[in-house]
């Protein structure tokens, strides 16, 4: 019995692994295409077999980059946003402070700051995703944005679609797009303070009501605890 | 003076003779009509502000934000299995088909994959979403055009999708029923062949309305050659779902590029397209997609493996730390979630691509030089749901 399984696996093995190298090199060809035309502007990428292709470019070479994408086939404009990875200084609970000061629970740590994949120096970013449909691929970019100076070159003149999410992003980070035709608050009312998305807005609704989440926790019907952790 | 900038300032007086004149022959003036935000042909609170000289659309403007929830905002306070009930609200007529993409990236995430039960199961109350989402489009289109026997139809043949929804989730309208590894429940006894008997009833349905809407004369004089957007103008514009295939873009991510922890592959159905891009190609495909989708739920009912419906996971669910997007092909178009965690129970940041908030931008581009009865067209067939694209 465990020589057929051992058998079976030695089997499968090899074809598993021939398909994920070959996946993988499609993506590395696609990285190497953009780092042959954007030069040192590629600082940084990621790649997970099988799945996405992550690429970090300086922010000059913003615009540039959605150019040569377009160029190589990735014609579908998918998203654009930002990421604050500023560790949230109001923790990261599911609990309202509130509730935390009251049962006298310790003040945390806030954790690192530190960036996902690709990299990156600064604490904001934006990124964004194209797609390809002849190649069925997409590329997730990314740029950093200098904390002095939040401002990048607008995408909005390769893709028509990058008009709206680059007002949405400007509106939730305080982002500014260079070039864009008509940069005002696309969900926010016109004289709104703050930026929404920003690490440290606090959502005001989690700091000042209890959350009942936290008063009415009864146990989780069947079973004991013991069952459900399994791995 | 150059020549280009010559030539650019005859242009802007020939415009503008051009504008004197229409508003001479006419005696008309530029006038700014606000539809919304409470208008019956905006499907809640979308307000647009179209600029008119006479009859003709000069510019129309959509203001969003109505009803933002700011779910971007929330979700970074809420656990993963907290989350589901929130993006279930984002394309209210779909909801299940909301959970999918968000349940499969952060199943991607934690490495864990359903069953092939849950999976059979989650394609076909996918699909079932999908026909309910677009079978009240397809009513709806035709009451904003003066088809009123339609919606009654539709929304009387809704219900047997909705109560087969209902029936094996609880929910009629917000299931909340995929968990991260596999589903809340199995199905209950004789779902299935209440369902195939539901999705008989919706293929006559589709016949019907083939008849009674898409084949009427005032109908296609409404819609066809209104609003057409041409394939590239689509592809930038980041359109999906039925109003890119009416493009003519063969792409369906159901079949090109479907994440794993759906089933597609295990029915033999097809993708349409049609080359027009205007109101009619987008309602057609439409009709035609609901009738695929009830024969890919036909073929699926018949094959559900047996087993378990749940993976083994843990109790309390914390995401291992990385980034993952996980894209689905919704009733509405592409729909995503890109999650980034940092290993804890919450997520550090979810950014939500709905399908709605592109489909809509396309509005100032292609409304331009419509006619303001067309708007109503133009705004109903690009099909969008307020919350999806609000959030």
């Amino acid at each position: 019995m465990s020589q057929l399984s051992s058998a079976d696996t030695t089997t499968e093995t090899p074809a598993e692994e021939a398909t994920e190298v070959e996946i993988d090199e499609r993506r590395q060809a696609v990285l190497d295409e953009l780092t042959a035309r954007l030069g040192d502007a590629v600082v940084g990428s990621h790649i997970r077999p099988g799945d996405d292709l992550w690429v970090r470019v300086e922010r000059a070479a913003w615009p540039e980059a959605a150019q040569v994408a377009k160029a190589l086939g990735y014609t579908w404009f998918d998203f654009l946003s930002g990421i604050d990875w500023l560790p949230s200084p109001f923790g990261r609970d599911m609990d309202a402070q509130v509730d935390l000061q009251v049962s006298g629970a310790p003040v945390k740590e806030p954790a690192p700051l530190v960036q996902g994949y690709a990299g990156g120096d600064t604490r904001f970013q934006v990124f964004a995703r194209l797609y390809s449909i002849a190649a069925g691929m997409g590329i997730h970019f990314k740029a950093d944005l200098p904390d002095d100076e939040l401002s990048i070159g607008t995408w909005s003149r390769t893709y028509f679609g990058a008009d709206w999410h680059e007002r949405e992003t400007a509106e939730m980070f305080g982002f500014h797009f260079e070039g864009h035709p008509h940069l005002v608050k696309l969900y926010l009312p016109a004289d709104f303070q703050g930026f929404p998305l920003r690490k440290d807005f606090p959502l005001l609704a989690r700091r000042v009501r209890p959350w009942p989440g936290i008063v009415d926790v009864e146990p989780m019907p069947g079973g004991d605890e013991s069952e459900g952790e399994g791995e | 003076m150059t020549a280009t900038s010559d030539r650019e300032q005859i242009a802007a007086l020939a415009a503008r003779a051009n504008d004197n004149r229409v508003n001479l022959d006419f005696e008309t003036e530029g006038m700014t009509l606000n539809m919304g935000p409470q208008h019956p042909a905006t499907h809640g609170t979308l307000r647009i502000v179209a600029r008119l000289d006479g009859e003709q659309v000069i510019s129309a403007e959509p203001v969003p934000g109505y009803m933002h929830r700011g779910y971007e905002k929330l979700v970074e306070v809420r656990s993963y299995p907290q989350i589901n009930t929130l993006v279930n609200r984002i394309d209210w007529l779909g909801s299940f088909a909301n959970e999918v993409p968000f349940i499969l990236a952060a199943e991607k995430l934690m490495g864990v994959e359903a069953p092939p039960r849950a999976q059979w199961i989650r394609t076909i109350l996918f699909e079932m979403s999908r026909i309910a989402n677009i079978s009240l489009f397809l009513g709806d289109y035709g009451l904003q055009l003066g088809a009123m026997t339609a919606g009654f139809y539709a929304f009387r043949d809704r219900e047997h999708v909705l109560n087969q929804i209902e029936a094996a989730t609880g929910g009629r309208f917000h299931p909340n029923f995929d968990r991260i590894g596999g589903l809340k429940d199995d199905l209950p006894k004789g779902w299935i062949t209440d369902s195939h008997r539901a999705m008989d009833k919706l293929l006559a349905f589709c016949d019907e309305l083939d008849d009674l809407l898409v084949g009427n004369e005032i109908f296609q004089s409404r819609t066809r050659g209104i609003g057409v957007i041409p394939r590239d103008i689509a592809l930038s514009y980041g359109l999906s779902g039925a109003n890119l295939r009416a493009s003519g873009v063969d792409w369906d991510l159901r079949r090109d590029s479907c994440p794993p922890g759906l089933v597609y592959d295990q029915a033999d159905w097809k993708v349409w397209t049609h080359p027009d891009g205007d109101c009619f190609g987008r309602t057609w495909v439409r009709l035609q997609e609901t009738r695929e989708a009830a024969l890919i739920v036909k073929q699926l009912l018949d094959t559900i493996p047996s087993g378990p419906v749940m993976a083994k996971v843990p109790r309390i669910i914390k995401v291992p730390e990385g980034e993952a997007y996980v894209e689905t092909e919704n009733p509405l178009g592409a729909m995503g979630y890109y999650i980034i965690s940092k290993g804890d129970l919450v997520p550090f940041r979810v950014k939500i691509r709905s399908a709605s908030f592109n489909n809509i931008s396309v509005v100032p581009w292609v409304a331009r030089g419509a006619y303001v009865p067309d708007l109503i067209s133009i705004l109903g067939s690009l099909y969008f749901i307020l919350g999806d694209i609000d959030r």
